[in-house]
């Protein structure tokens, strides 16, 4: 291991001694002082919540403090939860009997189809007999049908695929017009695609507006798929997606991994989405619902 | 998203203009602006103080010279800090043995099966015959990702569902030896690197094959924990290189840095899009630059100071920033761009500059313009505003081009010339290229 390393689990264990040591000055009366302070932020800028945020929110709590408040850390964690509020929301379906239409994307890799088995198997389990299908929309990565028909056959549904290379849109189609005489929920798989790419994100507003024009009206959620492990790139991604496609809200995966996703602070400063689900695994049944103080503990730990 | 650290260091030292060298003051104000700049980009947080205390010492009193501003002038020094930091330019894969085995090993979703295809696809097209092994057993259709891309390049796929990981590991390499195929590239599955049993498992992989490189793939989107994944599959396997994936987008790839300033493991490749034929070598100086949000500006800036005589650089500089810039500079500085290189060359400077050469910006739209501002007279390049219908007219005519497309050209450099100018006086990001080609 490079003597770097122990160096930089040295500063760790100092972090969190800052921490600690923060702690014991307040509990004197002393207030923070400004390496406690520094020391909060760099905890909070480790787990991606970005600098800008990290800062504003040390501020914030600086000027919160009073003498003979006894927990600082308890206090930073309120004005984050403060932050939080109204981000938990379940997944919304229809109840009137017609069919539900959830849309999933987001960059390459972060968890975008396992997520749909995650939240199919979900439903599956609450009712046995829901008919669910799955619209391989993802026609460009090798395999990606393939991987999406296994997990339908798990969780039992069917799947409405096309060639690989055919046209998303095209599959959206027949997937709408398949659920719209079966009801139930539609899953559409979308293909990975960075934000960046123009062509990609109009195909993703293709696949949307089909979507429209089948059934009449808007897909019930549109779902981006957030990597816990992303760093501030999160938010161009959020961004451009959202406006893209008007998301309803956002699903943090791999947070069962050491990452914490701050990024999703700034994500909801600057869109105010809520947060439906994070995944934390790569079983079926490796989905939560989010919880905003669960979320803010594990930015500490 | 990120305003760029630029702008903020040149409003920093305007006030700075006409000084002889930097102060500790001046340059610990830089040095917050570019301690954020970094941490926006990605960098680990104990780098960034780390890089931030080197660049520290060596800007303080060091020359402030004429042609740059300040600004411009500390960016170059923590960029050749940062290009230091990540060390040598590319070092190609070393495969001497035959068969020799490169194992590729990452998170979930990092990249590693598109690369190891990536791999094979290049390896073949240097002559050598490679087999790739899937030994990622577990994810849905891992097996069947690999083979589909296999046969997209040509290139077998050994897979053998009924082995472990590690034992397919060595029944692939055993296969190569027997087939004649003279690399293995082993894809396996994504895993954390706080899963003791899946490491335990890539320790039991490696060893079973022992493979010559051992390479980490990560995502250049990757936040502030890259540098605990590169560490923990450093320790396991003792990785020989890293490649960075995804790096076709904007994310700032702070990663890189982090992981080569840790660990020591070198950057190999660049991924640079899905394709399989999407694999770049790796640059140390572009990287850094791209990491400060500004690979455009500083390159752009060094090719143009080498080729303008110093004089009239500075007067170009100057004319962008009192906003006198014409359609006469804009003729210029194309010529001098088409003497800076072939355009795709050139395009390759900019933040996802590689995309752009191969399909957006064409040879055929910058050799349009230059006819049409050849058609122009001196008058109406100095003077665009009275460029009328008629005049219009007949610069198509002279250009052998359409009206619409001497608009076109009009409403680019109007659009060249606004972001020239916070360019000039370091607001902007710098696209100015891009635009004044006609981009989309
Ligand atoms: N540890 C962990 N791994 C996950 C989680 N969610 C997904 N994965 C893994 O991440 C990898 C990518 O998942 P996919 O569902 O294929 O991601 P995707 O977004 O559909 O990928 P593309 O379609 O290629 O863009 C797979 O190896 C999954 O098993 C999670 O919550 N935790
Ligand atoms: N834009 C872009 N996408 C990439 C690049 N490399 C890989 N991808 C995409 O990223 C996603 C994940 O790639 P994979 O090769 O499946 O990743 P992996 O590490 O093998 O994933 P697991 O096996 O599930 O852990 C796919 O959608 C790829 O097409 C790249 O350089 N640029
Ligand atoms: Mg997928
Ligand atoms: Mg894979």
């Amino acid at each position: 291991m490079s003597p770097w390393f122990d160096r930089l689990k040295a500063g760790l264990s100092k972090t969190r001694n800052g921490l600690t040591g923060s702690l014991s000055s307040i509990l004197r009366g002393g207030g923070l002082t400004g390496a406690d302070l520094e020391a909060l932020e760099e905890v909070l800028i480790a787990a991606d919540v970005g600098a800008k945020v990290a800062i504003e929110l040390v501020k914030g709590l600086s000027g919160a403090l009073r003498r003979g408040d006894d927990d600082p850390i308890a206090l930073l964690k309120e004005l984050i939860l403060e932050r939080l509020a109204g981000s938990e929301r379940p997944l919304s379906l229809r109840s009137d009997g017609s069919p539900s239409v959830v849309l999933v994307a987001g960059v390459n890799g972060t968890g975008k189809t396992t997520t749909i088995a995650k939240i199919a198997s979900l439903l599956r389990a609450a009712d046995p007999d829901l008919p669910i299908t799955f619209a391989a929309a993802d026609t460009f990565r090798a395999a990606a049908i393939e991987q999406l028909s296994i997990w339908a056959e798990r969780v039992g549904g069917d799947l409405i695929g096309h060639r690989p290379g055919a046209d998303p849109a095209a599959v959206v189609f027949d997937a709408v017009d398949h659920v719209i005489k079966r009801g139930g929920v539609l899953f559409i798989d979308t293909a990975g695609r960075l934000q960046t790419k123009h062509n990609l994100m109009e195909e993703l507003k293709k696949i949307e507006r089909t979507v429209q024009k089948k059934l009449g009206r808007p897909s019930d959620e549109r779902l981006l798929v957030l990597d816990a492990t992303t760093g501030q790139n999160g938010i161009a991604q959020a961004e451009r997606f959202h406006a893209a496609i008007d998301l309803t809200g956002l699903v943090l995966t791999k947070l069962d991994s050491t990452a914490k996703g701050g990024v999703v602070l700034a994500i909801r400063e600057a869109l105010g989405l809520p947060i439906l689900f994070v995944g934390v695994g790569e079983a079926a049944e490796d989905l939560d619902a989010f919880s905003a103080r669960q979320f803010v503990e594990a930015l500490f730990d | 998203m990120f305003d760029s650290l630029s702008e903020r260091l040149t409003s920093l030292f305007n006030r700075l203009r006409g000084k002889g060298a930097l102060t500790e003051d001046d340059v610990s104000s830089a040095l917050r602006e570019i301690r954020l700049s970094l941490l926006e980009a990605d960098v680990h947080y104990k780098v960034v103080k780390e890089l931030i205390e080197r660049i520290r010492e060596r800007a303080i009193g060091s020359e402030v010279f004429d042609s740059l501003t300040p600004g411009q002038q500390v960016l170059k020094i923590v960029r050749d800090e940062l290009a230091a930091t990540m060390g040598e330019e590319r070092r190609s894969l070393s495969l001497e043995s035959r068969p020799s085995a490169v194992i590729l090993v990452g998170l979930q979703g990092s990249g590693k099966t598109t690369t190891a295809a990536k791999l094979a696809a290049s390896l073949k097209k240097d002559g050598r015959k490679p087999l790739l092994v899937a030994c990622d057993l577990r994810r849905p259709a891992a097996v069947e990702q690999l083979e589909r891309l296999g046969e997209g390049i040509g290139v077998p796929v050994f897979k053998d569902l009924e082995l472990s990981p590690p034992e397919a590991a060595r029944a692939g390499l055993a296969a190569a030896a027997d087939t004649l195929r003279d690399v293995v590239i082993v894809d396996t599955a994504g895993r954390l690197q706080i899963d003791e049993d899946m490491m335990a498992e890539i320790g039991e992989i490696a060893a079973s094959i022992e493979p010559e490189e051992r390479i980490l793939v990560v995502d250049a989107m990757t936040g502030q924990e890259a540098v605990n994944v590169a560490v923990a599959f450093d320790e396991r396997i003792d990785l020989t290189g890293v490649i960075l994936a995804k790096a076709d987008g904007d994310a700032r790839g702070g990663a890189a840095l982090s992981i080569r300033h840790v660990t020591g493991v070198p950057i190999v490749y660049l991924g640079t899009g899905e394709r399989v034929d999407r694999l770049e070598p790796f640059h140390p100086k572009r990287m850094a630059e791209r990491i400060l949000g500004m690979g455009d500006v500083l390159t752009l800036i060094e090719r143009a100071e080498e080729q303008f005589d110093g004089e009239r650089a500075k007067d170009l500089v100057k004319r962008i920033r009192d906003d006198r810039f014409t359609l006469q500079d804009f003729l210029e500085q194309l010529e001098q761009m088409r003497r800076l290189g072939p355009l795709s060359q050139l395009l390759e400077h900019l933040p996802g500059g590689a995309n752009l050469a191969g399909s957006e910006v064409d040879e055929m739209e910058l050799r349009r313009t230059l006819a049409i501002l050849r058609a122009m007279t001196v008058e109406e390049r100095l003077n665009p505003s009275i460029i009328g219908g008629s005049r219009k007219k007949r610069i198509a005519r002279g250009s052998g081009t359409k009206v619409r497309d001497v608009n076109r050209v009009l409403s680019h450099f109007e659009a060249a010339r606004r972001a020239l100018k916070s360019f000039g006086s370091r607001r902007g990001k710098g696209r100015f290229p891009a635009d004044l080609l006609g981009a989309r």
